[in-house]
């Protein structure tokens, strides 16, 4: 069973590795890329099946037994993040067959694609606070090989900017680790929270909140999210829906395993902080969205805003809110690198990712419109799709503890949502091309984009129309994760 | 020897935050780099630098009691290494930003982030140079 448990960690490594030797083949590369992440698909959903019946998979790194060695943990929440990672990596290298701005190719880019896939589930299946710190270094990494491989100028800048921030995140989070090393002896999760109880909350607290913190820089809260739209609209399409669609929700998934889990004795102040920053963050998200016409900026604007709703769930403290959070979480991630490939579609047709000067698409492309309008209407939380059970389960518990103020803010912004959608749906779809004698793009070659978001498009109507498989999932993911994973 | 890491520390964590707040490209990256070393001795100094006794556990426990603890001296390694090399990319990078627009002001580097035109409306977006 080990091997089943680090297969989702060794298949993209060993991909990535294999593929660097073959960085003189194009060809050969990118195939075994494809066969890479195949495997890495099938072992993360036999993970699943397997931790969904049987229970937490665990293994102790070199034979050290807990809390000495480094763990390995499996649990609902961890093998549902795998499997969601494999999905994203596979329909970003399926999309990347296309030619609607599909990253230029490198022989850098299948073996840091492959890396920071690996680094990504090793994020999510580590059960060592340090180990985690690890992993969002290589994640790091491999994003900043991924931002600076084209060397045009834009990216260099978006690289350093990019760099300087999130670097700046990873420090804090080393420094926290520290300090709760330095309180408790302990870095397994499992050890901490059984440290956490025998220690005081509050002399505990300020090392928690700096560890918080460093998550909250990764996830893009606000006010620490200017690293986001800085950066990602230099990427090219498959690279961008991959960034969007895992690296900020590695941050909340570890701020949901910190907060949530292993230090859920956190002083209350701390979560009702936490509250605010999430209600900030949807709004300064959205109104950011407003102002611009780029889709891939609107976009980027909007990751941050929907962060807000998963950074509530967490703040809300209960098992009702990180039910919430995780069926957000999963939701939005398959959404969003939706949006961000349909918008490299319209780019391809219309020749501009600027709303300003695109158009037309509706009378030309009607089914092009109809498969924007799934995950768009589903980001913005319409019934019956994926995005209105997430809302409806994160808002619905901040009612039912009270918190109106909260509750009247995520509804607002959905509001705002709606705005910016039906701004990318009337610019690139419904008003007329602003060039007269415009055509959509012959010879395109977008069977692989449309097979990759068609299917993503899919799940989106799968989890709206039939959400108890996974409200269950997250149930049982939110069921473990008081008290650390043991 | 806790209380002059714990000096050091603040000295060069003040120094970074100094230089890694200037507008000037290097000057903000070796900034970094130096809250990256005073990272690094906080990890070291979460292990009780400095105490003689030998790092043995007592039987039946699960926490060192006494001595300097080896882990964190094995977790700074790690943390050497991965800032180490931070260090040198982002030298790299920011050397090709200046070679290759001679810009080396953070508030002059609108490469990605265009100024709005001047109606105040959005930029229209930039085609790659390369």
């Amino acid at each position: 069973m080990i091997a089943l448990l680090l297969s989702p960690i060794l298949v993209p490594l060993v991909t990535a590795l294999s593929t660097s030797l073959l960085a003189a083949r194009p060809v050969a590369q990118r195939r075994l890329g494809l066969v890479g992440i195949t495997a890495f698909f099938a072992c993360a959903a036999a993970l699943l099946a397997h931790v969904a019946t049987e229970g937490t998979l665990r293994a102790s790194m070199g034979g050290w037994p807990a809390p000495f060695g480094i763990e390995l943990v499996a649990d609902p929440l961890g093998a549902a993040m795998v499997l969601i990672t494999a999905l994203m990596g596979a329909s970003a290298l399926v999309f990347q067959l296309s030619d609607a701005d599909a990253a230029p190719s490198a022989p850098s880019l299948e073996p840091l694609v492959h890396a920071m896939l690996a680094a990504v589930s090793g994020a999510f299946l580590t059960g060592d606070i340090f180990n985690l710190y690890v992993w969002f270094e290589l994640m790091l990494v491999s994003s900043l090989g991924l931002l600076a491989y084209r060397t045009a100028t834009r990216q260099l800048d978006a690289t350093l900017k990019y760099f300087v921030l999130n670097t700046v995140g990873t420090l804090l989070l080393l420094v926290g680790i520290a300090y709760l090393h330095a309180a408790t002896g302990h870095l397994g999760f499992g050890a901490l929270s059984e440290a956490a109880r025998d220690h005081d909350a509050l002399r505990l607290a300020p090392f928690v909140v700096m560890v918080a913190l460093a998550f909250l820089v990764k996830a893009g809260a606000f006010p620490l999210y200017a690293w986001l739209p800085a950066s990602y609209h230099t990427l090219p399409a498959p690279l961008l829906a991959l960034f969007a669609g895992l690296l900020t929700k590695v941050g909340v998934y570890a701020l949901l395993r910190v907060l949530g889990g292993v230090f859920v004795l956190t002083p209350s102040l701390v979560f009702e902080a936490l509250g605010w920053v999430a209600a900030a963050t949807m709004l300064f998200g959205v109104l950011g969205a407003a102002y611009h016409w780029d889709v891939r900026r609107i976009l980027a604007f909007h990751i941050i805003s929907q962060i807000g709703y998963m950074l509530l769930g967490i703040a809300l403290a209960s098992r009702e809110g990180h039910v919430g959070t995780v069926f957000y979480v999963i939701h939005h991630i398959v959404v969003k690198a939706n949006l961000f490939l349909i918008a490299a579609i319209i780019f391809r047709h219309t020749g501009s990712y600027d709303l300003r000067r695109s158009g037309g698409l509706y009378a030309v492309r009607p089914g092009l419109a109809a498969l924007f309008a799934i995950p768009a209407l589903s980001l913005v939380g319409i019934p019956p799709l994926s995005g209105f059970w997430a809302k409806l389960l994160v808002v619905r518990e901040t009612l039912a503890q009270g918190r109106w103020g909260l509750a009247a803010i995520a509804l607002f912004v959905g509001l705002l949502t709606l705005y910016s959608m039906a701004k990318i749906w009337f610019g690139a779809f419904w008003k007329k091309h602003p060039d007269e004698g415009w055509r959509p793009a012959e010879g395109a070659h977008l069977g692989p984009a449309y097979l990759a978001t068609g299917a993503l498009a899919l799940v989106t109507l799968y989890l709206g129309l039939a959400p108890e498989g996974l409200v269950r999932l997250a149930e049982l993911a939110s069921a473990e994760l008081v008290g650390g994973p043991r | 020897m806790t209380w002059m890491l714990a000096l050091g520390v603040a000295a060069i964590v003040s120094a970074g935050v100094y230089l890694a707040l200037s507008r000037d490209l290097l000057r903000c990256v070796v900034g970094v780099s130096l809250i990256a070393a005073a990272a690094n001795l906080v990890v070291f100094a979460s292990g009780r630098p400095g105490d003689p006794s030998p790092p043995v556990i007592p039987p039946g426990g699960d926490v060192l009691a006494a001595g300097a603890a080896p882990l964190p001296q094995a977790l700074v390694l790690t943390a050497i290494v991965i800032g180490f090399s931070l260090t040198c990319f982002s030298l790299v990078v920011v050397l090709a930003i200046k070679q290759r627009t001679g810009v080396n002001d953070s508030h002059a580097l609108r490469a990605a982030e265009p100024h709005a035109l001047s109606d105040g409306a959005p930029p229209l977006e930039e085609e790659d140079d390369a």
